[in-house]
């Protein structure tokens, strides 16, 4: 058992309520946020955060109640993406395939090529645990990402598909920063909810159960691959709908969508906002899109990966359980100190 | 390849599917350009030696400490950039190669001293820890070197080309990755099988308890095989900038070639680290002879095949 993810798992923390409160003030102030802010930080800013943190969600909900590293998961919201981008753009410009379909047509049928290739990619990681999931996924996302490159019928090759864009409905145009931000905001939440309502099912706390001890589940009569494969799929549909955002957000999608750069950015994010509550997955986006911005500020535009890097690595060394964990810490360490 | 009965049993259904049809796809190579087939076979087998440089170092540091170095593609690219530097500087080949191996020999002792010794035990957290310093180092790489692309220039005793039967000429170098990995491979077993710290390093992946309480430094134990694991990956580094070339995003190219070839081989054995390096290599080269577009998806349905009837690899043990 020592090759499983001993650090990152530990029981949900009991809600209270005062953090009900904080929850709704959070809410409150996410939606009030774009009537304030600048079009920049409502679009490039908040719209970017909340899409990624939805994929990394994916991942934080697999590695955090699961058990399982997965580093495809950017690799299955960018079949998805890739999905929609040839079955929903019309541009005569882009792919030799484009079929044009409705948005409402290409919609779910991108996600459920995403979350069938999620599953699939499931089915053959299951095979294996801990450390061994992570080569695979990686072995998996690396070879789409050149499959995507070298082949020009489906994916056109190295440029990609670009004009992919949200349709124009009810006369809202959902590509303006306000409308997209608000639909990402939507997507966020309920997959935020929805995996929230997981962890108390009992299909969570059987996942939770193969995460601490595989062998134990087994012998108690759950269907331990089964479990992880239906949780590869269920993080696959988050990643697959947030694949479909991120190719909307980009307009445009190509293989740097699904390199090995993009792949890590999610397990870096996941990780820097805290694998033990889904939550973590919106402050590590947060945390990631504000550095990737204002690192220029910081340090020159093309050092941003020496910061990224250096604040995963001092993150994963020093606080394991990411930001929030040392929030967690910091605010426990005040209580005493004041109540002393 | 060592099947029990049982495993054969289980694979004869599938092999006898696809037998015919390789050997009718072979027959067809055969008659329709032989030298190309004899060619891409050579070519095959370099690349396999490539492979199996790299792969074999990653392949030991898992077997004893079970970290899942995923940096180890930017210890491949440390050699090839650092050995780039020494090569111009002294104008010699082997000492550029020397320069590779011992850069990241120490990068490996570095990263094993300061980082995996302290988290002893906790792989999830070692190999995230991989990954950042795999971000980190091709940013510095970036930095110091740029983008470009370097190649080395082989000593002039060995370029020029050799007369084979079928080929006709074949470049030298190639032989002589061939020869080297053949040599380091047999090295590496005469190591462990043949001197004491093989033979602790044998006892410690069987068990690494069991060998620090009978008074062995496993600690300095790790040590060593990282050094000589992340070595091979910086010796790898300059021969690979030698038959092909060194440049960003290469650590990413080798790091995915070696985690097929263990996968493939079966994680911690250098026996299976051969014979992965040996299928990957073969099969990418004929991919990318006879279908160019789609030579990854390749080694990806091989990896796939070989993961669903042995999903520790072909040589691995069931954990």
């Amino acid at each position: 058992m020592n090759i499983h993810t001993n650090w990152i798992k530990d029981s949900e923390p009991q809600a209270t309520v005062s953090s009900h409160r904080l929850t709704i003030l959070l809410g409150l102030c996410l939606l009030v946020y774009p009537w304030i802010a600048s079009p920049f930080f409502t679009f490039q800013v908040g719209a970017q955060a909340l899409i990624l943190g939805t994929i990394a969600l994916s991942l934080s909900f697999l590695a955090g109640q699961g058990g399982i590293v997965s580093l495809s998961q950017m690799t299955v919201a960018g079949i998805s993406g890739y999905a929609m981008a040839i079955l929903g753009s019309a541009e005569p410009t882009a792919a030799s395939l484009n079929l044009g379909w409705p948005w409402w047509l290409a919609v779910p049928a991108a996600v459920a090529v995403g979350t069938l290739s999620a599953t699939g990619i499931g089915a053959l990681a299951v095979r294996t645990e801990g450390i061994y999931t992570i080569m695979i996924t990686l072995a998996v996302g690396v070879a789409f990402y050149y499959l995507a490159q070298q082949n020009s019928l489906l994916f056109n090759g190295f440029q990609g598909i670009s004009n992919v864009v949200p349709p124009i409905l009810m006369n809202v145009d959902w590509r303006a920063p306000l409308p997209f931000y608000y639909l990402a905001l939507v997507v966020a939440g309920a997959a935020l909810s929805a995996v929230t309502y997981l962890l108390r099912t009992p299909f969570g706390i059987a996942l939770q159960g193969t995460r601490d001890n595989a062998r134990r589940m087994r012998a108690l009569g759950f269907h331990v691959t089964a479990h992880r494969v239906a949780a590869h799929a269920l993080a696959g549909f988050i990643a697959a709908v947030g694949g479909v955002l991120w190719v909307w957000y980009q307009g445009r999608i190509s293989p740097g969508t699904v390199g090995t750069g993009a792949m890590i950015n999610v397990l870096v994010v996941a990780v820097l906002g805290g694998l033990r509550r889904p939550v973590g997955a919106f402050i590590g986006a947060l945390v990631f899109v504000l550095l990737q911005n204002f690192a220029i500020d910081l340090v020159s535009r093309e050092r941003f990966n020496l910061v990224i890097g250096g604040v995963f690595l001092a993150i994963v060394m020093f606080s394991p359980d990411g930001l929030l964990g040392l929030w967690q810490r910091l605010r426990q360490s005040w209580v005493r100190a004041s109540s002393a | 390849m060592k099947l029990s009965p049982v495993a054969i049993g289980r694979f004869q259904p599938a092999l006898w599917a696809v037998l015919p049809v390789l050997a009718l796809i072979a027959a067809w190579m055969l008659v329709d350009n032989t030298r190309l087939l004899a060619l891409t076979v050579l070519n095959g087998l370099t690349l396999a030696g490539l492979y199996f440089l790299v792969a074999s170092g990653f392949t030991l540091v898992f077997g004893l400490m079970r970290v899942v170095n995923l940096a180890h593609g930017s210890l491949f690219l440390l050699g090839g950039y650092v050995g780039y530097s020494a090569g111009l500087a002294t104008g010699s080949w082997l000492v550029a190669l020397m320069a590779g191996f011992v850069a990241a020999a120490l990068a490996g002792v570095l990263m094993q001293r300061f980082l995996f010794g302290r988290m002893v035990g906790q792989n999830m957290r070692q190999t995230l820890i991989t990954i950042g310093i795999s971000i980190v180092m091709a940013d510095i790489y970036l930095w110091v070197w740029g983008g470009d692309t370097y190649q080395f220039d082989a000593p002039d005793w060995l370029t020029g080309t050799v007369a084979l039967p079928l080929v006709h000429k074949y470049a030298e170098f190639r032989l002589v990755v061939l020869a080297l990995s053949c040599v380091i491979g047999l090295g590496l077993w005469l190591l462990l099988n043949r001197t004491r710290v093989g033979m602790m390093i044998r006892a410690g992946v069987d068990d690494k308890d069991m060998l620090s309480s009978i008074g062995v430094d496993v600690e300095r134990l790790f040590v060593i095989t990282f050094a000589i694991g992340a070595g091979l990956a910086g010796l790898a580094g300059v021969v690979g900038g030698t038959v092909l070339s060194v440049a960003p995003g290469e650590d990413v190219r080798y790091l995915l070639a070696s985690l097929v070839v263990v996968l493939v081989g079966g994680m911690g054995s250098i026996t299976g680290a051969a014979m992965g390096a040996l299928l990957i290599g073969l099969a990418e080269t004929f991919g990318q002879t006879y279908a160019p577009t789609y030579g990854v998806v390749f080694t990806f349905v091989i990896m796939v095949a070989v993961l669903a009837f042995r999903p520790n690899g072909l040589m691995g043990k069931s954990a």
